[in-house]
């Protein structure tokens, strides 16, 4: 799109050094945690484990950071598209159980394929409804925002449990994805290893769309000036919309690849992460992708550690990390310039 | 006066309980620079964002190219071949100055001979091109927030004090840059509070005291009358510079 900008490319200037410190923080706190365990294997499963989680957070948080930040809304309704991402597998595993008890990679895969896809139609319909009727109301006002979509969320819950009924519900791992890679004495299940590269593939697709394509450019200078945008003759609306829906079907993606981790399904499943991607937000920065993703491997990782080591702490450790990066970055780990 | 091309008539505008606008009215000839110009809080940047709907006027007109505006959105306001540079500057920081442009042309790509020309009029943004555009100086962040506003052909430009807290030689090359703009016949209101700067670069002047228009009339009319220049801008000698 920038080719005959770029061909006038000029000089030959130093880039600005990338801002690479919250980048290390992550292998830094897998490496200070090693000697905490006693044997490798404990080591490596809840690094595993903690990496799993931490994409499937990021997945969730992803969209979310990018609706405040282009927009300035609190939408504490998000938690919905993850709980009915993951109730859409049913839509799935319902008709094409088979797949699944499969002794096939290829169909097992595809099954999964389809439990997302399924996913993200259903959560970027509703997120188109729930932007319209819930969110377009109320912009502008952050109490509003707050009452509202936290109404929103209790009523797609009860539409929950009006189609599944409130009991939670089973969900079995296709069969070739269930059990671990085993090395030795070390164990690495393979679903987490499929979260892992959903999650990276996720990830550098956003990076890439943020970065090199002009609705990308559009999104990023929007989270910092949407007056200048408008005044640029973009509707920021068109743009939120989409960011929005995009965003809710991210949640989608990430509530089925928690369905599965977890095996599973209540209503309340994406409220009860809701925490957590609050804190990931906030301590990524609000807007940054690349802060969220940061975020989200520190909080998972620091969260199974944790846990493992002082379960009695796991709760008050994810706090602990949010005021510590806090206290470091007052805006989070890479703070947006938002006018 | 040449045809305008904008006009406001009776143009009002409430910020909430405040009425700052009381009744602006006046027209921009096509091809010519018009300085707005008063004190501080007189008014100026709310005229510009008025004009760019980013306020809404609660009554009065504002047309443009024979179509009203008073009640367009901003974008379509944009589209309709306005430019602003707002006082802030807007610049995307965290963008480098070539996606900062790149953005600004809606219609494709830069085309590479306006290019040439837009770099040839602040070649400090050539060195900086593929850098994040907040690590641009104040004065650099001017320049590219009017490249940007000037990415395009546009049929108006509204620049917003662009000398604001530059060094002398900066300013000097802006009004460099704005003599190139009106050589290339670009239709621009400008605000600015270096007396000097308006004397220089003004064909007409438009002063707005307390939300009004003052006086308007050609730019050499002000720059004469010291007297006006006193009671309308509270200018004193020395801020000629
Ligand atoms: N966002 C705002 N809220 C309330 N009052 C404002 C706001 N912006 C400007 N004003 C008031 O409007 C008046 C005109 O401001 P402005 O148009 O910015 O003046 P100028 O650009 O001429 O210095 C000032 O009295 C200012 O205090
Ligand atoms: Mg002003």
């Amino acid at each position: 799109m920038s080719s005959s900008v770029a061909d006038t490319k000029p000089g030959d200037l130093p880039r600005t050094p990338r801002d690479w410190v919250p980048l290390l923080l992550v292998p830094a706190l897998m490496v200070l945690a090693a000697p905490l365990f006693g044997n490798v294997s404990s080591w490596v499963t809840l690094t595993t484990a903690g990496l799993a989680m931490g994409m499937m957070i990021f997945l969730m948080a992803s969209g979310l950071t990018l609706v405040f930040g282009l927009m300035d809304v609190i939408n504490f309704g998000h938690g919905v598209f993850i709980s009915l991402g993951a109730y859409a597998t049913l839509l799935v595993l319902g008709p094409l159980a088979a797949w699944g008890e499969a002794d096939s990679l290829v169909l097992n895969l595809s099954l999964l394929g389809l439990c997302i896809l399924a996913a993200m139609a259903v959560t970027a319909a509703v997120g188109m409804l729930f932007e319209r009727v819930i969110v377009r109301p109320v912009y502008g006002s952050h109490l509003k925002q707050i009452l509202v979509t936290v109404g929103g969320l209790i009523v797609a819950e009860q539409f929950i449990h009006a189609i599944w009924g409130a009991s939670p519900i089973t969900v079995a791992l296709p069969q070739t994805l269930r059990g671990a890679f085993v090395f030795g004495d070390v164990a690495i299940e393979r679903y987490r290893v499929i979260a892992v590269v959903i999650g990276l593939a996720v990830f550098g697709l956003m990076h890439l769309v943020l970065n090199r394509t002009r609705i990308g450019l559009l999104i990023r200078a929007g989270v910092e000036n949407a007056e200048m945008v408008e005044s640029l003759g973009y509707r920021i609306r068109r743009l939120f919309v989409s960011v929005f829906v995009a965003g809710s079907a991210l949640a989608g993606l990430g509530g089925v690849m928690w369905a599965f981790y977890r095996q599973t399904l209540t209503a309340g499943m994406g409220m009860d992460v809701m925490v957590l991607v609050f804190i990931v937000i906030i301590i990524g920065g609000l807007g940054s992708i690349g802060g969220c993703f940061v975020g989200s491997l520190l909080i998972a990782l620091t969260a199974n550690y944790v846990g493992f080591l002082a379960p009695k702490l796991a709760l008050v450790s994810n706090i602990l990390v949010m005021a510590l990066v806090l206290i470091w970055r007052p805006q989070g780990l890479f703070p947006v310039n938002r006018q | 006066m040449a045809e305008a091309i904008l006009t406001l008539e009776g143009v009002h505008t409430h910020i909430g309980p405040y009425h700052i606008l009381q009744g602006v009215s006046f027209g921009i000839a096509r091809g010519e620079l018009t300085m707005l110009l008063g004190r501080n809080g007189a008014g100026k940047t709310t005229t510009l964002r008025t004009i760019m709907g980013l306020w809404q006027a609660s009554s009065g007109r504002i047309t443009f190219d024979g179509r009203e505006i008073t009640a367009s959105a901003t974008p379509d306001i944009a589209r309709s071949g306005i430019a602003y540079v707002p006082e802030s500057m807007g610049i995307f920081t965290g963008l480098t100055v070539r996606e900062n442009i790149v953005l600004a042309a809606r219609s494709g790509p830069v085309d590479p001979a306006r290019l040439d020309w837009i770099l040839g009029l602040f070649p400090a943004l050539r060195r900086f091109w593929d850098l994040p555009a907040g690590n641009l100086s104040g004065g650099q962040k001017q320049m590219l927030a009017i490249a940007r506003a000037i990415a395009e052909p546009r049929r108006l430009l509204l620049v917003d004090e662009p000398t604001k807290g530059l060094a002398p030689v900066m300013i000097r090359s802006m009004i460099e840059a704005f003599q190139a703009l009106k050589a290339a016949g670009e239709t621009i209101l400008l605000v600015e509070q270096n007396f000097h700067a308006a004397s220089v670069l003004g064909d007409r002047a438009v002063v707005i005291d307390d939300g009004r228009v003052a006086h308007q009339g050609p730019m050499s009319e002000l720059v004469a009358d010291t007297d006006l220049q006193q009671r309308l801008l509270g200018l004193s000698m020395d801020t000629h510079q």
